[in-house]
């Protein structure tokens, strides 16, 4: 039983979270992307046979592997967190979580740790194709992975494809394919893929940069630099396209998180879309929540209606108007509005479970009848079931100047890897890359900056969808365990100390075998 | 059944020379893995991080009654 809601309980197990998220985010990406470059370069050595393109390829699979090791089964832990420190959660998830996770466990997992094996022992022991295929397979099996957790994530994001069952009062799966083509689960593959293969190949680039600003193996650098930079050009404009995409589902799924990344406060036509700002407070509120002004602001007018709807006549409601109303707002109710539903919502789940624990079973039938077998009760008030446990409309904003900073900061990076990718490939063809070290620098400073972009997503992603842990259904604070805050803090310091200490490994050795460079 | 044996010492051949050959990074990588697996599933897993409705209920019964609990409770609301 909840007695009382202990803040800091719910504070440490978000901590604990967001700390295992972000550092197994920090490997992740450049598995992502960096397997594909491996296979392209392996592809043009059979193409070719020319045996400096293997050493080029066995140079980047050996970072790959490092990348590899060091990352994987840093995700279980996040698993180990669900049973502990989210149960409530992981309990009325039920089965959604379960199809996905399992498919990705048996086939992508088995596909990839197959063939790792024979892309790192089977060199001149499996044929050059046997082991070409292996290592394309190894990039389409850690892509499928990611697939299966994306799709996990977006169901958090947009719930759609079950229903509940108040008998369990677990969520069960009607439709899978509801669950996978799921128009954020599709938005946020393509995106979070493309952001990896952007990153691997800056990766590449600022790495091959070392290199040739160190003067050592120009023609593997120049060639690495150009076939990175391709396909990170490539990557970065499917980035910025399938992050407009990602930003028109979120104005319909999750308006309050679209607006809090605009700092869009009041409701227009013509909505202005901020190319660059900083915040402060206004002195005015929206219950207790300050509302923010801008002290400085760079605008583009009317490209926030085109985003979100393609015109510019197109109206894009504010954090204030989705939170205190009108009744409807392109029809997306107002939260004030939501919580009546998901207070009558919740006050039939408890009319149920007193049936229950009375045995009633006419009244089991009336309630499961009448409301849970309802489409109408579970589509217009079941749905915003969470909203029945916000005590007020304010809490349903989330941290604005974080979703803020988090959002411009991940798109400025984008159009600046645009930038560097497309002068990288301009310079390369030139031929007088190696002369201009200034951009080898900004090559290989943009390394960190690509983290920090991918970073930034996932925060965008996370802390903008506060305060649900499901969307619309359940808040983070009525997800967590009712366990001491003491143990999850004592987790925390073990988790951060073994990933930082995974991290200095895996730098340590990277940094080695760069230095070292590709056998001869 | 007469060829599948050769295949499989083909396939062991494969992993043990694999491994005997590694290299010094991979070597070193291989250290990382196995401290790092023995943290998570030895330490983490066993001592830390108990599954909480598992450990607390018998029955699948039970839990959805204890999460129906806490689903319903009117105490329980984000404040």
């Amino acid at each position: 039983m909840i007695e009382h809601l202990n803040m800091s309980l719910v504070d440490w197990s978000r901590a604990q979270f967001a700390l295992t998220a972000i550092y197994h985010w920090i490997f992740v990406p450049l598995t992502l992307g960096l397997s594909f470059l491996v296979a392209i370069m392996e592809t043009i050595y059979v193409r070719t046979g020319k045996e400096e393109w293997k050493r080029m390829t066995r140079f980047w699979m050996t970072l790959f592997g490092i990348n590899y090791a060091i990352g994987v089964a840093t995700g279980i832990i996040l698993e180990f967190e669900f049973g502990t420190n989210w149960s409530n959660y992981s309990w009325f998830v039920g089965d959604i979580f379960g199809a996905p996770l399992a498919i990705e466990g048996i086939l992508a997992f088995f596909l990839e740790s197959t063939f790792v094996a024979v892309m790192f022992f089977g060199w001149n022991k499996v044929s050059k194709k046997f082991h070409l295929t292996s290592t394309w397979l190894v990039a389409v099996g850690a892509n499928l992975s990611a697939l299966w957790i994306l799709v996990a994530n977006a169901w958090m994001q947009n719930p759609v494809g079950m229903t509940f069952n108040p008998d369990t009062a677990r969520n069960e799966m009607v439709s899978f394919w509801a669950v996978l083509f799921n128009p954020v689960a599709v938005d946020k593959f393509l995106h979070t893929v493309f952001s990896g293969f952007l990153l691997a190949s800056i990766f590449v680039m600022g790495v091959s940069a070392w290199l040739m600003l160190k003067k050592r193996e120009e023609w593997m650098a120049k060639q690495s630099i150009l076939i990175a930079a391709i396909f990170g050009l490539i990557s970065s404009l499917m980035v910025a396209f399938t992050g407009d995409s990602s930003a028109r589902t979120m104005a319909s799924v999750q308006p309050v998180k679209f607006a809090a990344m605009e700092a869009h406060y009041y409701g227009s036509d013509n909505a202005a879309l901020t190319a660059f700002g900083v915040l402060k407070n206004s002195g005015k509120k929206i219950g207790e929540k300050e509302i923010m002004d801008f002290a400085f602001r760079i605008k583009i007018p009317g490209f926030l209606s085109v985003m979100t709807g393609g015109n510019k006549k197109t109206y894009v409601p504010g954090i204030y108007d989705l939170v205190n109303g009108p009744d409807t707002i392109q029809g997306i109710l107002p939260v004030i509005i939501k919580i009546q539903n998901g207070t009558f919502a919740r006050e039939v789940l408890a009319d149920y479970k007193r049936a229950i624990m009375l045995n009633d079973t006419q009244q089991i039938r009336i309630i499961k009848t009448e409301y849970f077998q309802s489409k109408k009760f579970m589509d217009e008030k079941f749905r915003y079931f969470g909203y029945g446990f916000l005590s007020k409309p304010d809490n349903a904003i989330p941290n604005v100047a974080i979703t803020f900073y988090s959002f411009h900061l991940m798109v400025m990076l984008g159009f600046f890897f645009i930038l560097v990718c497309a002068v990288s490939i301009f310079l390369t063809l030139k031929g007088s890359i190696a002369k201009q070290r200034w951009f080898l620098w900004t090559a290989l400073l943009s390394v960190p900056l690509a983290y920090i972009a991918s970073e930034a997503g996932w925060v965008l992603t996370e802390v903008g969808r506060q305060p649900w842990i499901i969307q619309d259904l359940m808040p983070v604070t009525s997800g967590v365990s009712q366990i001491s805050a003491g143990s999850v803090m004592t987790t925390f310091i073990l988790f951060a100390i073994l990933f930082t200490a995974l991290l200095i490994a895996e730098v340590s050795i990277m940094v080695k075998q760069i230095k070292t460079g590709p056998k001869h | 059944m007469k060829n599948l044996f050769p295949d499989v010492r083909k396939l062991f051949r494969f992993y043990y020379d694999g491994f005997r050959d590694m290299s010094a990074w991979g070597r070193k990588v291989w250290v990382v893995i196995i401290i790092k697996l023995f943290i998570i599933f030895a330490i983490l897993r066993l001592f830390f991080f108990h599954d909480f409705l598992h450990d607390k209920y018998d029955n699948d019964k039970q839990r959805s009654k204890y999460v129906l609990e806490q689903l319903t409770n009117s105490t329980n609301t984000n404040d």
